[in-house]
C-alpha cells in the first residue's frame, strides 16, 4: 500500500490552478498580499488558452468616447446575459475592469493607442461603446504575455507542465492539491491553506470547439469532487462561424467581422438562406430582400441590416438547419462569401488574420473563394458557483475565477467581457485567497486516505493489463455531445445525451493507458476524460431542465424566453449517493440601484436620470 | 480520399532513441500534428508530443520536420512530394524529455533575468501617453509565441554550445522590446552587452528566416541594439564624456 510519506510535498499558503489570465492574475495578488504562491500550470508557462483570444479587453476607460462609463457597461453585459448575470458580479467587473487595463500598462503592455496616445478602445457586438482595449487582433497574447512577464518576478513559484489530479480536504475545508509532473510521471501533494480554480472551459467534450486540448473541465471536475457546487452550465456559446475544413483547422473561429464587412452565408444550391430564418422579433429591422441587403452594404441608412447579422444564436442555428435539410457545403456547414462582395485589396486590408489564416491553413484565398463556416463551440458561461464577492466556493478555502466560474456572464456573454472577467476575478480571488489563508491558525492537514484513492485511481489506468482506448473514448464522447447537447437541443436528444455519458462513465472506468508514466500523452488523455465526462455531464443534465431557450441555450421544444424562467438558476452538485444532483435555485433580488440601471432607457441613464445614486466604487 | 504515407519519427528519452517507421493515413488538407496525432490515437498511444492551440498562436509544437524547425500546426502535408518519406525529430539545440518532446526550462530561465518594466511615471492626467508609431516597434517583438524556433536555428546556441555567453534571438528581442518602450526608465544596454552577450550574434539572419511570426528579428531587433552598444561603449565621444564627466547617455 502506498505510502503518502513517500510522496514529494510541498507546503505554500496558496495554491493556483491553472496558469492563464485569471490564474496568472490571481496568483500575482496572492502573492503580494504575503502570501507563499505556487501555480500549476498544465502546459508550459504563456501557452495557455488565453493567447488564442483576440479582439480586446472590455474596459470603460472612455479613451474614444468620453460618455462611456461603469453603469453603461454593466447595463450591456446585463443585457447580453439575458439577466441571469450575477448582478453584484457583473457590477465589480464593470467598476474594477478600468484599473485593472491601466495596471496591464503599468506591466509593460503596449496596447494599440488613439491619437492623443491614450489606449485605444474598439466597437464589438452588444457594447454600446467602443470599448475594447486591444492589441491588433492578438490582444490574449499581450494580456498573458505581461502577466507571465511580471510574474516570474513575483516570487512566485510556477511548476510547469503539472496537471492537478484531486483537490485534498481536511473535513470540510480544502488542504490542498495532488498533481503529477508529465516530465516524470511523478506525483506531488501541494499542502496548502487556500486553493484558487482558474483552470478555463470544458469545450473539448464536443468535436468541434475553437478550443485548445487543455480545455478539458478540470476546474469544474476538481470542485464537484470537492463538495462544490456548479451553476448555469447549460449555457455554452457557439459561435456561428468557425472553419469546417479542412480537419485540421476545424473549429478554428472566423471574425463576425467578415458578415460585418459584407459577407453573405449561402447554401450548397447558391442559396442565401438566411432571408428564409429572421425571427419575428426581429423582422422589423431586417432586410427582407437581396436588393434592400444590398443597399444597406452600400451605406444606405434607409435600407435595414442584412439577415446575416442576426444574433449569434440565429445565425447558428440557421446554417444547423440548412445543413439537416441536406443543403450544406461538402463538409457540413455553410459558404461564407466574401469574394463576390467586396474587392481583393479591400478583404485583405480588413480582415488581414483571416485571410492569411484560409490561405496557410486551408489553401483558400478569401478574395476569390467563399469559406465553408459552421457553428463552433466557444465558451462556458457556466462553471463553479462562487460567492460574487469573494470568489469562495461553498467549500472554505477554495476559490474559482476566469471562466471556470460562473455567473459573470449568465446567458450569453459579450465578446471582451471575457480577458477583464479574467483580470478582475483573478485579482479578487487572489486577495480574497490570501485574506482567507492569513485568517487560518493552522494548516490544514491533507486526509490521507483521500491521497491514496487519487494516487491509486490514476496510476490503475497505467497498470490494468488491458482496456478502453482513452483517445477513442474521448472521440465517442464528442460524438455524444455533437448529437445530443449541441447547439439546438431537445429533450429526447438530451436525454440521449445523458444515456450516453453515463454508458461512457461505465467504460472510462476500464481505460488503459500504455506505456510508461513519463510524458505519456495517453495516461494524460485518460486522466482528462474524467473531467470531460462530468462537465459533459452537468452540461447535459442542465440543458434538460431549462425549459426555455435563453441566450446560448437554445431548446427546440421550447422556444423563447420565459418570464419564470429568468428566477432560477440551476445548480448542481454531488450527491450523497455519489450520483449527480441538479435542481433549480431561486436567483436573490438585486439591490435597487442596479436593477434601475440595467432596465433604464439609455437616454435617461446618460442623462444621469438614472443610478445618479449608485455608490462608484 | 485519403492516401498512405510514412513517417520517420523519433523515439527515444535522454538516454538515447531511434528513428521508427510509421504508415499513416492522410486525409486532404491535414498538417503535421494532424498526422502524429493520428499515429498517438491509433498506433502509439504514448506517443509524446507537446501543442496547445493548433491554430499557430501559442508556439507549443516546435519541432524539425525534415531537418527544417517548424511549427508542426503549420506545416501542411501537401508541403511535401506525394512520395516523401517526412522525417519528424525534436529540436536539437534543446535536450530531450521523450520522443519530440524537449526541455526547454533554459529558456524561462533566460527570461527571468531580464528586469522587468520600470515604469516613468503618469502624466498629470494619470495617463501614460504613448504614440503608435513609438510603439510600433515594440509591437513587432512582442508578437513573439515564444516557440524558440529561432533559440533552435541559432548556430550559438545550436553548434557552439553558447548557452552561457548569448541568450538567443528571442530574448534579445525581448530586450529590444523593454529597451525601446517608451515608457521604460531602466539602463539596459550594460548588461545586453555584457551579460546577454549581444556581440555573439553574428548576423547570419537564420533566426529571423525561422520565425513563424515574421518578426524581422536581426534587423529591427538585434542590429538596433548592437548599434546602441558600439555607441556607448565605443564612441569616442560619449566615451571621453563618460570618462570625465560622469555622463550616461542613453537612447
Amino acid at each position: 500500500m502506498l505510502d503518502i510519506s513517500e510522496l514529494k510535498t510541498v507546503e505554500t499558503d496558496v495554491v493556483v490552478v491553472g496558469a492563464g489570465g485569471a490564474g496568472l492574475r490571481a496568483a500575482i495578488e496572492s502573492s503580494a498580499q504575503g502570501m507563499k504562491t505556487v501555480v500549476l500550470s498544465k502546459s508550459l508557462l504563456g501557452k495557455a488558452h488565453t493567447v488564442m483570444a483576440e479582439g480586446g479587453l472590455a474596459a470603460s476607460l472612455g479613451n474614444t468616447d468620453k460618455r462611456d462609463n461603469w453603469k453603461v457597461h454593466f447595463r450591456d453585459t446585463m443585457r447580453g446575459g439575458k439577466f441571469l448575470n450575477l448582478w453584484r458580479m457583473a457590477e465589480l467587473h464593470a467598476k474594477q475592469a478600468p484599473a485593472r487595463v491601466r495596471e496591464l500598462e503599468e506591466w509593460g503592455a503596449v496596447f494599440d493607442r488613439t491619437k492623443e496616445g491614450l489606449i485605444s478602445q474598439r466597437n464589438f457586438g452588444g457594447h454600446r461603446y467602443p470599448r475594447l482595449a486591444h492589441v491588433g487582433d492578438r490582444t490574449g497574447l499581450e494580456l498573458i504575455r505581461t502577466l507571465q512577464d511580471h510574474g516570474v518576478h513575483q516570487g512566485i513559484d510556477f511548476l510547469m507542465e503539472c496537471t492537478a489530479l484531486s483537490l485534498l480536504k481536511d473535513g470540510e475545508r480544502v488542504a490542498g492539491v495532488l498533481a503529477y509532473y508529465r516530465e516524470t510521471g511523478r506525483f506531488v501533494l501541494l499542502k496548502a491553506r487556500a486553493v484558487v480554480l482558474a483552470t478555463g472551459g470544458g469545450g473539448k467534450a464536443w468535436r468541434v470547439t475553437s478550443n485548445s486540448w487543455e480545455y478539458t473541465g478540470d476546474g469544474v471536475y476538481l470542485a464537484y469532487e470537492a463538495g462544490a457546487e456548479l451553476m448555469d452550465l447549460e449555457f455554452t456559446q457557439f459561435h456561428p462561424t468557425g472553419m469546417v475544413w479542412p480537419l485540421s483547422v476545424r473549429g478554428i473561429l472566423v471574425t463576425e467581422g467578415v458578415r460585418g464587412d459584407g459577407g453573405i452565408l449561402l447554401n450548397k444550391e447558391g442559396k442565401r438562406f438566411m432571408f428564409d430564418y429572421v425571427p419575428p422579433r426581429f423582422a422589423a429591422e431586417t432586410a427582407d430582400t437581396v436588393d434592400e441587403a444590398t443597399r444597406w452594404l452600400n451605406g444606405d441608412k434607409n435600407a435595414r441590416r442584412p439577415p446575416e447579422l442576426l444574433t449569434r444564436d440565429v445565425v447558428a442555428r440557421s446554417i444547423r438547419a440548412e445543413v439537416k435539410a441536406g443543403r450544406g457545403s461538402p463538409h457540413g456547414g455553410a459558404f461564407l462569401d466574401i469574394a463576390s462582395r467586396r474587392p481583393a485589396d479591400f478583404i485583405k486590408r480588413r480582415l488581414p488574420g483571416m485571410y492569411h489564416q484560409f490561405m496557410e491553413l486551408a489553401e483558400v484565398d478569401i478574395t476569390t473563394e467563399p469559406m465553408e463556416v459552421g457553428p463552433t463551440l466557444h465558451y462556458f458561461m457556466g462553471g463553479i458557483r462562487v460567492d460574487a464577492d469573494t470568489q469562495m466556493t461553498r467549500v472554505p478555502g477554495l476559490f474559482a475565477c476566469g471562466e471556470c466560474g460562473a455567473g459573470m456572464h449568465g446567458a450569453n456573454r459579450l465578446g471582451g467581457n471575457s480577458l477583464s472577467d479574467l483580470i478582475v476575478f483573478g485579482r479578487l480571488a487572489g486577495k480574497c485567497a490570501a485574506e482567507y489563508a492569513r485568517s487560518l491558525s493552522s494548516t490544514p492537514q491533507a486526509d490521507a486516505e483521500r491521497v491514496k484513492l487519487a494516487v491509486r485511481g490514476a496510476t490503475e489506468i497505467l497498470n490494468r493489463e488491458s482496456g478502453e482506448n482513452p483517445y477513442l473514448l474521448h472521440e465517442k464522447l464528442q460524438d455524444v455531445m455533437e448529437e445530443g447537447v449541441g447547439i439546438v437541443r431537445e429533450e429526447e436528444d438530451l436525454k440521449k445525451g445523458v444515456l450516453g455519458i453515463e454508458e461512457l462513465k461505465e467504460r472510462a472506468k476500464n481505460m488503459k493507458a500504455h506505456g510508461t508514466s513519463q510524458y505519456n500523452p495517453g495516461w494524460h488523455e485518460a486522466l482528462s476524460m474524467r473531467s470531460m465526462l462530468v462537465t459533459a455531464e452537468a452540461v447535459a443534465r442542465a440543458a434538460l431542465i431549462r425549459q426555455e431557450s435563453r441566450g446560448a441555450h437554445t431548446r427546440a421544444d421550447y422556444e423563447g424566453e420565459r418570464d419564470e424562467w429568468v428566477k432560477y438558476n440551476i445548480v448542481s452538485r454531488k450527491g450523497a449517493d455519489g450520483n449527480m444532483e441538479v435542481e433549480k435555485v431561486l436567483r436573490p433580488a438585486p439591490v435597487k440601484y442596479l436593477e434601475e440601471i440595467a432596465n433604464s432607457k439609455i437616454e435617461d441613464l446618460e442623462a444621469g436620470k438614472i443610478g445618479a445614486d449608485a455608490p462608484n466604487d | 480520399m485519403g492516401t498512405t504515407r510514412k513517417f520517420k519519427i523519433w523515439r527515444g528519452d535522454s538516454q538515447g532513441g531511434d528513428f521508427k517507421e510509421y504508415d499513416v493515413e492522410v486525409d486532404p488538407g491535414m498538417v503535421v500534428l494532424d498526422v502524429l496525432h493520428r499515429v498517438q490515437s491509433r498506433q502509439a498511444n504514448d506517443l509524446a508530443i507537446r501543442w496547445n492551440c493548433k491554430a499557430g498562436k501559442c508556439g507549443s509544437c516546435s519541432m524539425e520536420i525534415n531537418g527544417r524547425p517548424r511549427l508542426s500546426c503549420m506545416t501542411r502535408m501537401n508541403a511535401f512530394g506525394a512520395d516523401e518519406t517526412l522525417t519528424v525529430q525534436p529540436l536539437k539545440t534543446f535536450p530531450v524529455i521523450k520522443d519530440l518532446v524537449t526541455d526547454v526550462s533554459w529558456n524561462y530561465r533566460q527570461n527571468k533575468r531580464i528586469r522587468p518594466l520600470k515604469p516613468k511615471p503618469r502624466g498629470a492626467d494619470g495617463e501614460h501617453r504613448m504614440y503608435q508609431e513609438d510603439v510600433d516597434r515594440v509591437q513587432e517583438f512582442r508578437k513573439c509565441i515564444e516557440c524558440y524556433l529561432c533559440q533552435d536555428t541559432c548556430h550559438v546556441l545550436r553548434d557552439r554550445g553558447g548557452q552561457d555567453q548569448f541568450v538567443g534571438p528571442r530574448f534579445m528581442i525581448r530586450l529590444a522590446s523593454l529597451e525601446m518602450h517608451p515608457l521604460d526608465d531602466d539602463d539596459r544596454i550594460p548588461e545586453i552587452r555584457k551579460e546577454f552577450g549581444s556581440g555573439m550574434c553574428n548576423i547570419t539572419r537564420c533566426c529571423t528566416e525561422v520565425c513563424p511570426e515574421h518578426i524581422n528579428i536581426t534587423d529591427n531587433g538585434i542590429i538596433p541594439l548592437k548599434e546602441r552598444v558600439v555607441d556607448r561603449y565605443f564612441d569616442p565621444i560619449v566615451f571621453m564624456g563618460q570618462k570625465l564627466f560622469g555622463i550616461s547617455k542613453r537612447r
